[in-house]
């Protein structure tokens, strides 16, 4: 009769055991390596990379493998297996200005200096069901125009601002390392880094959803995409031996400007406001929520009125970790009978004071 | 000193690298000389999830050494699940002795539960903390609840209190009851059963309380006092059985109902495993 609590030691074990078996599955297929997920599952790998916060396309496929596919815990994966890394240093500020870009579309101008490049992208598919890849439809390699990898690509943004139209954005704190939300606790108000940071970890369908709260009038803030690119640009380091920047590498990353309605007074010309998102790999739906997010998040700066949840920071960035949220969320499964028993017994102590009271109201009416 | 153990050396000792380490125990001694403030603390992503003990084990982690032996427990128990799986955890990382008697223990980690069996001085008993803020479902926001702890402004809790009489004529909270520490700080005793909150008060071993999703640290040092909130005309009470533990007999200890038949027949056992044992041998002993 005791069982149900002990043993605990051999059900793990075997559970273990299991998962990895189901993991698996049927031995006469082929497994997946990690190399067809980074490949052909880029886009899983892009999101496990940006909300774990570590751009390493295997570590993200191992993750998404041994999770079964289940992205938030290949997020989680990677996020325990980066927390344990040692840190070097921050790299200089990316220059997206330098992107060799495979799609940039701004939709606030019709033509913008170097071109709009669509690039591969869902938009325009007709969502059917392409049946040639049940028998493995080989496609041929789709034909490129040459890149011109050294021209630099001006935001859009920047043409705006030139003209005082665009709010230029804040100035960069040059010198002091950014606050890292991996190594120090969230405090409020968030500065505008951290929430970035927090904006960049956070889950896809919460920023999502709550991005799109604001579309529907729960703190509209009148949005245009100013610009949304993705590309490969390059990451530079400064290592103390050398005393300069050298490029260490070169990661693909989609950043959304998005452009805001405008703020102004009697005395400050109107201005249009921008909010800014950026993931690794290609995500644009997700760079797009952060930026409407980011520049919802600003209400108070902008006094504004925030009155709608997307627009209230502490409840938008405590509640954006999907790793913290489902942790907590399926904590639930786990045992609790000992606040229950408490709660047993003090229902029950409640209870019998209710029946006692309404048997005396019942023997008094009686006796009336 | 950097110092890796054989089976997962890709890891520090006790997991955590001795940076984070040195940063937990900052905090911990400041929560030591705060007590029942909230420390706030760079807490890590673990390999176990949030919710599930994170805040305690980097605690455990930062504080733990070869020469430890550690107790975990779960709901009292240490034959479940979780407390099976955070044990390995550090016979894994730690290379740590382990034991199930609360005596022999120098660390005890724990959720839900005070053990049965009084502490001694030189124990240390690491808690796992869901919500640490204990005014967290009165006021959400964190800004606001710093602000009425700077103030020691806490007349909202007894108001809920006041509420719960008012509506079932007794205060009917029944775990994670809220105390107020060396008389200041109003803290969150964790989820354990109301049962188990005399058991903090003035205790020989030192109690630590680890939050890890919402990063926070904090302590009540070797017997400070800790006093459960109440009235003048409503003291503060604890569970009672009118039943016994059917394994060992106990009248003192809390305990368990399980549901043993179809019919729903009903017997009570001791939530302390190590508890209930040990008083299980006392009496075959005899």
């Amino acid at each position: 009769m005791y069982v149900a609590v002990k043993g605990g030691e051999t059900a793990i074990a075997h559970s273990l055991d299991l998962l990895a078996d189901r993991r698996r599955g049927p031995r006469e297929l082929p497994e997946l390596s990690l190399d067809q997920i980074d490949q052909q599952l880029s886009l899983a790998v892009d999101r496990v990379m940006t909300e774990g916060s570590c751009y390493d396309r295997t570590l993200a496929a191992l993750a998404i493998k041994q999770a079964r596919g289940d992205l938030v815990e290949a997020i989680f994966l990677l996020r325990a297996y980066r927390t344990t890394l040692p840190r070097f240093g921050d790299s200089q500020p990316l220059d997206t200005s330098r992107m060799v870009a495979e799609r940039r579309i701004s939709s606030t101008f019709k033509d913008v200096p170097g071109g709009q490049v669509l690039g591969p992208t869902f938009d325009y598919t007709h969502r059917l069901l392409d049946f040639s890849l049940i028998a493995n439809g080989e496609r041929p390699t789709a034909p490129t125009a040459p890149v011109d990898a050294m021209q630099d690509l001006p935001r859009v943004g920047d043409i705006l601002e030139r003209e005082g139209m665009l709010e230029p954005p804040p100035p960069a704190d040059t010198g002091a390392p950014a606050q890292d939300i991996t190594r120090t606790p969230l405090t409020l108000p968030a500065s505008r880094p951290v929430r970035l940071q927090n904006l960049a970890r956070g889950d896809e369908g919460f920023l999502l959803a709550l991005s799109y709260s604001t579309q529907r009038g729960y703190g509209n803030n009148h949005p245009f995409v100013g610009e949304i690119r993705f590309g490969a640009v390059p990451v530079s380091f400064v290592t103390e031996e050398l005393g300069f920047a050298i490029e260490i590498a070169e990661i693909d990353v989609t950043e959304c400007d998005m452009v805001n309605q405008f703020a102004g007074s009697h005395d400050v010309p109107p201005q249009f406001t921008r909010g800014y998102g950026l993931a690794f790999g290609h995500a644009e739906r997700k760079a797009m929520a952060m930026a409407l997010m980011d520049r919802a998040l600003r209400a108070q700066e902008l006094s504004e009125n925030a009155t709608s949840p997307a627009q209230d920071e502490e409840f938008v960035l405590a509640h954006s970790d999907n790793v913290e949220a489902s942790g907590f969320v399926q904590h639930l499964k786990l045992p609790h009978y000992v606040d229950f028993q408490s709660e047993l017994v003090v229902v029950r102590t409640l209870r019998a004071e209710v029946e006692a009271r309404q048997r005396r109201a019942a023997l008094d009416q009686a006796a009336e | 000193m950097p110092d890796t153990n054989y089976e997962d050396g890709a890891y520090n000792y006790a997991y955590l690298d001795e940076q984070t380490k040195r940063m937990i125990r900052r905090a911990i001694l400041k929560a030591v000389a705060v007590p029942g403030y909230q420390v706030p603390f760079g807490g890590r992503e673990m390999p176990l999830p949030y919710g599930w003990g994170t805040g305690g084990i980097q605690v455990t982690a930062a504080i733990i050494g070869r020469d430890d032996t550690l107790k975990v427990i779960d709901q009292g128990a240490d034959d479940t699940t979780n407390a099976v799986s955070i044990r390995r955890f550090f016979a894994r990382v730690a290379d740590v002795a382990t034991t199930t008697r609360t005596e022999d223990a120098t660390v005890i980690q724990t959720r839900h539960r005070v053990p049965e069996t009084p502490l001694k001085e030189g124990q240390i008993l690491v808690f796992q903390v869901p919500i640490p803020e204990p005014l967290r479902m009165l006021e959400p926001r964190e800004t606001e609840t710093r602000t009425l702890h700077a103030l020691s402004e806490y007349g909202v809790m007894q108001v809920s209190l006041y509420e719960s009489i008012a509506r079932h004529g007794r205060i009917a909270k029944t775990y994670n009851y809220p105390v107020l520490v060396n008389g200041r700080y109003m803290m969150s005793p964790s989820p354990i059963p109301k049962f188990d909150n005399p058991k903090l008060d003035r205790n020989p071993a030192l109690q630590l309380y680890g939050a890890g999703r919402e990063k926070r640290i904090y302590a009540v040092p070797p017997y400070t006092p800790v006093k459960s909130l109440d009235f003048d005309d409503h003291p503060f009470e604890i569970e009672t059985w009118t039943e016994c533990c059917a394994l060992c007999g106990s009248r003192e200890s809390f305990l368990d109902e399980m549901i043993v038949d179809d019919s729903g027949t009903r017997r009570f056992i001791c939530s302390d495993t190590d508890y209930c044992q040990e008083r299980q041998e006392e009496r075959q002993g005899k």
